[in-house]
């Protein structure tokens, strides 16, 4: 009867019995692991809301998670809290003029940020469109193109991740508050709070939110170990994941892994707050836009064109 | 206490008894369910990746059938704006059969909600106090409170009513009728909340419309009476319970006014949407013409549009509003056409195109079918049960015993 049928990343343990229990009662939350109530089962079903953790609860949430990760994932894990910097707002800058559709910066960062192999999960998406054809409804967009070589002389590209919004309709809709604004402007989701409402992507005008419909699956000898709470930490079945700009890489001062695989340097990134940063200097000299500027959610990701063509 | 323990006993023996119609009525709900749990267990197991749904149409069917089900609970406030507001005495009567209605299709509701969750565990942290609950933020913590707030009123009305009933009292009005009247607006307010559940982001333009809200209360006024209107009159035929025909007909000619309101303003969206001609037209170029050779729920909605078309002349027509073989026809008509039109064209056509322009079309997985099967299968459990008990309280063929009883 302790036949175990599930284990799943909380390392909430549930046998059959229990399960049955549960769903008869109609109501998922009294499927609680009554059978075996150690410590640790307890503390990952109750653990606090993030930022409700005092620094020392955060270091032992931490490494509770970081034991939990290297027996679900089978290799040690570093898990990072590192806190946003004072004075730092995080800014990304993308030239459609230099784009060519080549999908490096979407293979990185699925290696990055430990995305789902299968089924797949990826946080960057490149639309493709035909020149001289209107692209304002994204209808006419092309994201599953796949030719031979890239750039495609009639075509150009348009790669959309979370713009990481001042103001994020997707922290609005989080009915839990799993999704919110770091003081460095990133949108984070706590994967241990979100109850995979998938409210959030509703609200998202970007399409930048993945839901992770099934376990996800990395090979081990691909998973990144160094990871962040809030970032590319392996996630659960069953929560909601996007682009963090790296936070793992940029709360340390590097540049997110997209940035460093463009080969032909359309990404650039930097801190909005230094009047001397690049990102600035764009800001301020190129022709910039943001998507869909009409509704308000003040991105902080800005399409620019270096030179015409 | 020892009252309470035999009278514990009275309900259990009334609920527990019956005739071959009622067990084989039973064991067929309990199948059902049995079915839809085990399809449950193999999602809970797997992900949500055994049903339809993807990132592009994150919410499909189950959905769907919460946004139906919260207008279906409007069916008790229907009934209590005629019996107590205007004291027509033969709604008044069988308000309590509505009230229970509503009991029933917000516990769908909530099922309905919670196998939809990617985390059902943790479900605790959207309530406030123990979890975080986005309040005022979120509108589904919103919908949340309103929801549990309707379901209370309504339980707290049909347990007292019965409770006195029970004891062979005529129930005090004044003590309740603050509650009654509290219903009316509290009704208003989970159709409210609930459209703007998906009305208040400018990411899908096809619910970001002023219009959603109005038309969804038009089109819960129609449904949920008609269910009721097919219920009433099984529960004439097989059980005591009187009802009258004024009663029946009164309640179609509610369903009428608002069908009406309802195709209005659905032409008042097509005319916008058309006559306009902007980009977002698409959703609703999907539904009843297709976009981009995308045509999936063409038929559907097409099918509902004449359902509903046929059901609002019937129901305003005196002559077939109240000649029992056309009633019924129309309230059938309305069921099928308001719950494809509120579950398959409000939900999902908010998806498509999606955000970043794909058109993936969405149609319910096998297992999506079953577990909604399994919920409603419930539901009708439940209402089985609570009628069970319910109309010999209410036909004074059973009786609690209590000391102060003269
Ligand atoms: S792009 Fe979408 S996910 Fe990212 S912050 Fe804006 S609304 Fe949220
Ligand atoms: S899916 Fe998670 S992050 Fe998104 S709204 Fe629901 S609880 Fe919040």
């Amino acid at each position: 009867m302790s036949k175990k049928i599930r284990n799943n990343p909380l390392g909430i343990n549930l046998n059959r019995r229990t399960l049955l229990k549960g769903a008869a009662a109609g109501i998922a939350a009294s499927a609680l692991p009554f059978d075996k109530a150690d410590a640790v089962d307890w503390d990952a079903f109750l653990q606090k809301h993030f930022t409700e953790l005092t620094d020392e609860e955060i270091r032992n949430v931490i490494e509770r998670l970081e034991k939990e990760a290297s027996v679900e994932w089978k290799k040690e894990i570093h898990i990072g809290a590192t806190k946003a910097l004072p004075g730092v707002k995080f800014g990304y800058g993308l030239d459609l003029s230099r784009c060519i559709g080549c999908r490096k910066c979407v293979a990185a960062c699925v290696k990055e940020n430990n995305q789902s192999r299968t089924p797949q999960v990826q946080w960057i998406t490149v639309l493709r469109f035909k020149k001289g054809e209107k692209w304002i409804d994204l209808e006419n967009s092309e994201k599953y193109y796949n030719p031979e070589l890239v750039p495609e002389p009639d075509y150009f590209y348009l790669p959309v991740q979370c713009q990481q919004c001042e103001n994020p309709p997707c922290v609005k809709a989080c009915p839990t508050q799993a999704t919110w604004k770091e003081p460095d402007g990133i949108v984070v989701i706590d994967y241990n709070w979100c109850i995979g409402c998938r409210y959030c992507m509703t609200a998202c005008p970007y399409g930048a939110r993945r839901f992770n419909w099934a376990r996800p699956e990395i090979p081990v000898n691909e998973l990144n170990p160094e990871t962040h709470y809030l970032g590319n930490r392996p996630r659960y079945k069953g929560v909601v994941e996007k682009c963090t700009f790296c936070v793992q890489r940029t709360r340390s001062g590097r540049f997110p892994a997209c940035v460093e695989a463009c080969p032909v340097g359309a990404r650039k990134f930097g801190n909005l707050l230094d009047p001397k940063s690049e990102i600035r200097y764009l800001i301020g000299n190129k022709r910039v836009f943001r998507l869909r500027e009409d509704i308000n959610t003040e991105p902080k990701f800005y399409y620019f064109f270096a030179y015409g063509r | 206490m020892v009252d309470g323990i035999k009278n514990f006993f009275i309900a259990l023996r009334q609920i527990v008894k019956g005739g071959i119609r009622y067990y084989a009525w039973i064991s067929f709900l309990l199948i059902l369910i049995a079915l839809g749990t085990r399809t449950y267990l193999q999602q809970f197991e797997l992900g949500l990746i055994t049903t339809a749904m993807r990132d592009q149409v994150s919410w499909g069917f189950y959905l769907s059938n919460f946004t139906f089900l919260v207008g279906v609970a409007a069916a008790a406030v229907l009934l209590v704006i005629p019996a107590y507001l205007y004291h027509f005495k033969p709604i008044k009567e069988i308000v309590l059969f509505g009230e229970m209605v509503a009991i029933t299709a917000i516990t769908m509701c909530m099922l309905f909600v919670t196998v939809d969750l990617g985390q059902p565990l943790r479900v605790w942290h959207l309530l406030p106090f123990v979890g975080k609950m986005n309040f005022p933020s979120s509108l589904l913590a919103w919908d949340v409170i309103v929801l549990s707030g309707y379901l209370f009123i309504n339980l707290a009305l049909v347990l007292y009513a019965l409770y006195r009933l029970s004891l062979g009292k005529e129930y005090r009005l004044s003590l309740i009728l603050p509650l009654i009247l509290l219903s009316i607006p509290w009704a208003v307010s989970i159709h409210t909340v609930t459209a703007f559940l998906y009305n208040g982001f400018p990411a899908r333009p096809f619910w970001n419309a002023s219009i959603l809200a109005p038309r969804f209360l038009a089109s819960a006024f129609c449904s949920g009476p008609a269910i009721m209107l097919i219920i009433f009159q099984i529960l004439r035929k097989l059980t005591k319970v009187e009802i009258e025909n004024r009663a029946l007909f009164k309640i179609a000619e509610l369903v009428a006014y608002a069908m009406g309101i309802n195709l209005f303003l659905l032409g008042a969206e097509v005319f916008k949407e058309f006559y306009s001609g902007s980009i977002h037209k698409a959703p609703l170029e999907y539904l009843y013409f297709g976009l981009h050779g995308k045509d999936l729920l063409v038929p559907w909605m097409r099918t509902a549009f004449i359902f509903n078309v046929i059901a609002f002349v019937i129901f305003l027509i005196p002559k077939t509003r109240e000649n029992f073989v056309t009633l019924n026809l129309g309230a059938v008509l309305i069921i099928l056409g308001v719950y494809i039109e509120k579950g398959l064209g409000l939900i999902i056509p908010g998806f498509i195109p999606d955000s970043l322009g794909e058109i993936y079309e969405y149609w319910p997985a096998h297992s999506e079918g079953l577990i909604t099967l399994g919920i409603w299968a419930f539901g009708a459990l439940i209402y089985t049960l609570l009628l069970k008990f319910a109309i010999p309280v209410y036909t004074g063929d059973l009786r609690f015993e209590s000391k102060t009883r003269t």
